[in-house]
């Protein structure tokens, strides 16, 4: 799994009958330090979460586990929202 | 699977409820020589490490089956608490 920040949401009216009703965002992957690192993908919210958001993403088959993506054609789930990221290391702390 | 260092800690209140109650950690992976390489991800422990631990991890599908028969979206977990490990030095291949 991975931290990552929303960037926005895709509308696609025309789409698989089992992705009725989800929210798609797109989300960029963060370091855990905050930075940017990797390519932006497409994830199907299943939390509520709102723009700008850190939020927790779940990649591969797992993202079907949830409740709303079971058997659906995803492989990219938002699981959680971010509350804070706590590094030993280096002693930071952030909130985000 | 491979050996990771517990490096810090992720705290999300709301999440999916398969998620409820499980504590997420952010993971360094490490190389044959135990140090860190590769970019930091977060896993679900199923065993109760804590910080600084050396732990074994699975990615992937069958990260979640460290929670059956509990359904948990994960696709990394923390599925062991490494107490040692023994590398073996390459052999120098011989003439």
């Amino acid at each position: 799994m991975f931290l990552a920040r929303i960037l926005g949401t895709v509308v696609a009216t025309r789409k698989d009958d089992r992705l009725e009703g989800c929210k798609l965002l797109v989300v960029q992957p963060l370091e855990p330090g905050g930075r940017d690192g990797g390519t932006p993908v497409v994830a199907v919210d299943t939390v509520g979460a709102g723009s700008g958001e850190t939020v927790l993403v779940v990649t591969g088959s797992s993202a079907r586990m949830t409740v709303r993506t079971k058997d659906a054609p995803v492989d990219a789930a938002i699981v959680g929202i971010v509350d804070t990221v706590s590094i030993d290391r280096g002693g930071r702390e952030s909130a985000r | 699977m491979n050996l990771a260092r517990i490096v810090g800690r992720v705290v999300a209140t709301h999440k999916d409820d398969g998620l409820a109650g499980r504590k997420l950690l952010l993971l360094s992976p490490l190389d044959e020589e135990l140090k860190e390489s590769g970019s930091a991800f977060i896993a679900v422990d199923a065993v109760g490490a804590g910080a600084a631990e050396i732990v074994i991890f699975v990615r992937g599908r069958e990260a979640a089956h460290a929670f059956l028969p509990d359904s948990v979206p994960t696709d990394a977990s923390v599925i062991g608490i490494v107490d040692a490990a023994t590398l073996e030095r390459p052999r120098v291949p011989g003439p």
